[in-house]
C-alpha cells in the first residue's frame, strides 16, 4: 500500500505556507526601506519606463495561465497558452534588465561611489523578485513539457494549478513592489 | 499491510526520506556540533579566568598561529565566542532540537505514515548538512572564522579590513546561515502542513498532545521570521561583497575614507532582532512541549490546564514578534518607543507564569517517577523561572541600561534559553530513546548526568549575574587593564571550573547514548506507560510506522489515573467505555 496522502490538498498548502514565508521576506526588505528612508539622505528618482512593460507582461502572463487552467479543465489543450505565458515571463525578465540599464544611465547606481541606499534597495529587491520569478519560469517550462506529453487531464491538473497560483502570487508581489517604489 | 520495503544502505541511512531516520540524522549532527560548541566555550573560559596564561591544550588545538606559546590570540578569542553562540543557538537548539523532535514525533503522535513531503524533509536535512560543512570549513580558513559575535553586527561584520574574522570566515558564516535558513524553512513548511492535514481519524486539534502544539507554533513563527533574517543577511552580503551601503556610512579606516554613505547599522539591528527574538521562542517552545509530555507521563496525572497551555504558547509566540526593540534600548531609541517595547516584553511574563503554574500543579500530588527525563523536565522548570526573573530586569528599559552588554545578560539568556532548551532536549532524548532505538538508556548514568549538569550549569551561570551587576562587560578578551575588576578574578575561576566539570559530564551522556544504542537493555513497546500514539507502533522501525491500519484516536492524550479505569493510563486509541465522559 502506498502512503495515502491527500496529495492535492497538501501540495497546495505547502505552496501557500511557502508563499507566506516569501511574503515575510519581502515585508522585511520593504520595511527596511521605510525605516531607512525616514532617516533622510535619500535619493529621489523616477522608476524606469521599462518597469511599466514588466507590469503589463506579468499581468498578461497571469491571465494566460488562468486561461490555460480553464482550458485543461474543459478538456482542451493548454499548450498554446502555457507557451504564451512562458514567453511573457521572458519578456518580464528582459524588461527588468532594460529597466536597470535605464536606471544606470540616469545615474542611479547599485554600488560604489555615488550610490545611495534608495537605488541599491530598488536593485536588490527587484533582483530578489526576479530570482523568485526564475523559479516560476522553471515551473511553467516543466508544466509546458508535461502538457505537451499529455500529462494533464480534466481531473488531474495539479501541476498547472500550483504553477499558476505561484505565478499569480509573483504578479501580485510585483504590483505591490511597483506601487511601493512608485508612490511611497 | 505496511509499505515497508527493502532498503539499501544509501536509502536507509543517507538519502533517507523516512522521518524517523531524518530525525536521528538531525539529532546526531546536532550532538556533534554541540560537543564542538561546548568545547569552544571551555577554551575561551580558560582565557577569561586566567588571562594571558599559557595552556598546552590551547596550543595543541589551535596551533602556533592562534595560540602562540599556549596563550589564546585575541582574534581567535572573538571567533570562538562567535562560533560558540552560532553553533549552540542555531545548530544545537534550533536544528538539533526541532529537527529531531518535530521529525520524530509529528507523524508518530498524530498518526501519520510519514511527513507530508518526505522529499522536502530529506532536502531540509541535506541543506542543514551543507550548512554544517560550510560552518566547519570556516573554522580552518587562514584568516580565522567569523568573529563579530553571533549577532554579526555591522560595520564590524561588513568590512573585511576591520578585523581578521571579517574576511573569508564571515563570508562562509553568511553562506552557512543562508543554507541553514533554507533548511529551517523547508522543515517548517512540512511540519505545519503535516500537522494540519495528516492527523489520523479522531485526532482533532483539541486532542493533540502538547508536544505537537508546541512544534506547530514553533514552525509557524519560524516560517514567518526566518525569511526576515534572510533579507537581513542578503543586504549584509551586498554590503560586504558588492560595495552597497545599506548598513554603512561615513567610515574611516586607517585614515582612508570609505565611499559608503547613507547606510544605517541600526537598520541591521531591527531586521536581525525581528528574527532574533522570536528565535528565542523557536528554541524554547519545543522544549516547553516536550517537558509538558514528560511531566504529565511521569506524574501519572493529566497535564494541568491543557487549553491554557496551548493559549499560553500562542500568546508567547505572538508577543515574541513584537518585542525585538528590547535588544536595542541603548541604540538611541526614542524613550517612548522604548517604553512600548518594555510593555510588550513584560507582557510575556503572563503566559510564562501560566505555564510555570501549570507545570507545578501537574506535579502537585502526582505519583512522581523520577526518571532521568523527569529530572531534566523539572530542571527545566527551575531554569525557566530563574532565567525568567532576570528577564524582567532586562526587559525594563530603565533597568536594562545599567546592565546592558554585561555578564548579567550572558547569565540571563544562558539560563532561560540555553539551559532550559537543552534540558528540554535531554528530557526528550531520555524519554523517547526507547522508541528511537528499541533499547533503554542507562538510568544510573542518567542520574549522574543530570545532577552534575544541574549543579555545574548553575555554578557557571548564576555567578555571572554578580559579575554583570559589578559592571563587567561581556565579550572582552581580558579585563586586566581595568583595576576595578581585579577582585572579580576569583569568580571567573569558579565559573571556568564549573564549565569544565559541566563539559566533561556531557561526555558521559554521549557515552550512555551510543553505548545504549548497541548494548542497552531491550525496551518493551510502551516502557513509560504513556498514552500517546507513538507507543502503539511496534518497536522495530517500519517505513510507514504501523504495520496495519493506522490507529484511530478516541480520547485526548492525558488520561492518566482516570477514576474508574483498570490502569493508571489509557492510550489514545482506546475507545471510551460506556458512560465514560471525555476528560
Amino acid at each position: 500500500m502506498a502512503i495515502v496522502l491527500n496529495q492535492n490538498k497538501t501540495s497546495k498548502q505547502l505552496l501557500w505556507v511557502g508563499i507566506a514565508g516569501i511574503v515575510m521576506f519581502f515585508a522585511g526588505l520593504t520595511s527596511a526601506v521605510i525605516v531607512r528612508k525616514a532617516e533622510g539622505n535619500w535619493l529621489e528618482f523616477q522608476m524606469p519606463d521599462w518597469f511599466w512593460i514588466s507590469t503589463i507582461a506579468i499581468i498578461s502572463s497571469s491571465i494566460l495561465l488562468h486561461i490555460s487552467k480553464r482550458a485543461v479543465k474543459n478538456g482542451t489543450s493548454p499548450l498554446v497558452f502555457l507557451l504564451g505565458a512562458l514567453a511573457l515571463g521572458v519578456v518580464f525578465t528582459f524588461s527588468q534588465f532594460f529597466g536597470w540599464n535605464q536606471l544606470v544611465s540616469e545615474g542611479v547606481y547599485l554600488t560604489g561611489e555615488g550610490s545611495n541606499p534608495a537605488g541599491s534597495f530598488l536593485y536588490v529587491i527587484t533582483l530578489a523578485h526576479l530570482l523568485h520569478l526564475l523559479g516560476g519560469l522553471i515551473a511553467i517550462s516543466v508544466t509546458t513539457v508535461n502538457s505537451r506529453r499529455g500529462k494533464y487531464t480534466a481531473e488531474n491538473y495539479l501541476g498547472i494549478e500550483l504553477t499558476s497560483t505561484y505565478w499569480h502570487f509573483l504578479g501580485v508581489l510585483w504590483l505591490y513592489l511597483f506601487f511601493f517604489f512608485n508612490y511611497l | 499491510m505496511s509499505d515497508h520495503h527493502k532498503e539499501t544502505f544509501i536509502t536507509k541511512y543517507i538519502f533517507c526520506q523516512d522521518h524517523k531516520m531524518i530525525a536521528k540524522q538531525f539529532l546526531i549532527t546536532g550532538m556533534l556540533m554541540g560537543v564542538i560548541g561546548m568545547f569552544m566555550s571551555i577554551l575561551f573560559r580558560l582565557q577569561l579566568s586566567n588571562p594571558g596564561e599559557s595552556f598546552a591544550v590551547l596550543e595543541w588545538f589551535l596551533g602556533d598561529k592562534w595560540a602562540p606559546g599556549g596563550v589564546l590570540d585575541p582574534n581567535m578569542y572573538l571567533s570562538l565566542v562567535t562560533m560558540h553562540g552560532t553553533i549552540l543557538v542555531f545548530w544545537v537548539l534550533t536544528a538539533g532540537l526541532t529537527g529531531t523532535f518535530a521529525n520524530y514525533l509529528i507523524p508518530l503522535q498524530i498518526g501519520a505514515r510519514d511527513m507530508a513531503s518526505g522529499f522536502l524533509n530529506m532536502l531540509s536535512y541535506w541543506f542543514f548538512f551543507g550548512a554544517t560543512i560550510v560552518m566547519l570549513i570556516s573554522l580552518f580558513v587562514e584568516s580565522g572564522p567569523a568573529s563579530a559575535g553571533w549577532t554579526v553586527y555591522p560595520p564590524l561584520s561588513a568590512l573585511p579590513q576591520a578585523i581578521s574574522g571579517s574576511g573569508l570566515g564571515q563570508d562562509l558564516w553568511l553562506v552557512g546561515m543562508a543554507l541553514f535558513i533554507v533548511s529551517s524553512l523547508l522543515g517548517g513548511l512540512n511540519y505545519i502542513v503535516t500537522i494540519l492535514n495528516l492527523r489520523t481519524k479522531g485526532m482533532s486539534m483539541s486532542r493533540l498532545p502538547l508536544t505537537i502544539w508546541a512544534l506547530l507554533i514553533t514552525a509557524i513563527i519560524g516560517v514567518l521570521t526566518f525569511p526576515v533574517l534572510l533579507a537581513c543577511a542578503l543586504l549584509l552580503i551586498f554590503d560586504r561583497s558588492f560595495g552597497t551601503s545599506f548598513y554603512l556610512s561615513d567610515i574611516i579606516i586607517n585614515g582612508e575614507m570609505l565611499h559608503n554613505t547613507g547606510g544605517s547599522p541600526i537598520l541591521f539591528e531591527h531586521l536581525f532582532w525581528f528574527l532574533g527574538h522570536p528565535e528565542v521562542y523557536i528554541i524554547l517552545l519545543p522544549a516547553l512541549g516536550l517537558v509538558s509530555e514528560v511531566m504529565s507521563v511521569n506524574s501519572r496525572k493529566p497535564i494541568f490546564g491543557y487549553k491554557a497551555m496551548v493559549g499560553a504558547m500562542m500568546a508567547i509566540a505572538f508577543l515574541s514578534c513584537i518585542v525585538w526593540g528590547h535588544h536595542m534600548f541603548v541604540t538611541g531609541m526614542d524613550p517612548f518607543l522604548g517604553s512600548v517595547f518594555t510593555f510588550t516584553t513584560l507582557l510575556i511574563a503572563i503566559p510564562s507564569a501560566v505555564k510555570v503554574f501549570n507545570y507545578l500543579t501537574t506535579l502537585w500530588r502526582g505519583s512522581i517517577r523520577f526518571t532521568p527525563a523527569m529530572l531534566f523536565a523539572i530542571g527545566f522548570v527551575s531554569t525557566f523561572i530563574t532565567g525568567g526573573l532576570t528577564g524582567l530586569i532586562l526587559g525594563d528599559s530603565a533597568l536594562d541600561i545599567n546592565v546592558h552588554d554585561t555578564y548579567f545578560v550572558v547569565g540571563h539568556f544562558h539560563i532561560v534559553m540555553g539551559l532550559s532548551a537543552i534540558y528540554g532536549m535531554f528530557a526528550g532524548v531520555y524519554h523517547w530513546f526507547p522508541k528511537m532505538y528499541g533499547r533503554m538508556m542507562n538510568k544510573k548514568l542518567g542520574y549522574l548526568h543530570f545532577w552534575v549538569t544541574f549543579i555545574a550549569a548553575y555554578g557557571v551561570f548564576f555567578p555571572m549575574h554578580f559579575l554583570g551587576l559589578a559592571g563587567l562587560p561581556r565579550r572582552y578578551y581580558t579585563n586586566s587593564a581595568f583595576p576595578m575588576f581585579d577582585n572579580l578574578t576569583d569568580i571567573n575561576e569558579v565559573i571556568t571550573f564549573f564549565s569544565i566539570i559541566g563539559g566533561l559530564v556531557q561526555l558521559l551522556f554521549i557515552f550512555n547514548f551510543f553505548y545504549s544504542i548497541f548494548k542497552g537493555t531491550k525496551s518493551e513497546q510502551n516502557p513509560w506507560k504513556s498514552n500517546t500514539l507513538e507507543w502503539t507502533a511496534p518497536v522495530e522501525r517500519i517505513h510507514g510506522n504501523w504495520p496495519g491500519e493506522i490507529p484511530s484516536v478516541e480520547r485526548w492524550a492525558y488520561d492518566y489515573s482516570k477514576p474508574g479505569m483498570d490502569e493508571d493510563f489509557v492510550m489514545q486509541n482506546v475507545p471510551l467505555k460506556e458512560g465514560e465522559t471525555e476528560h
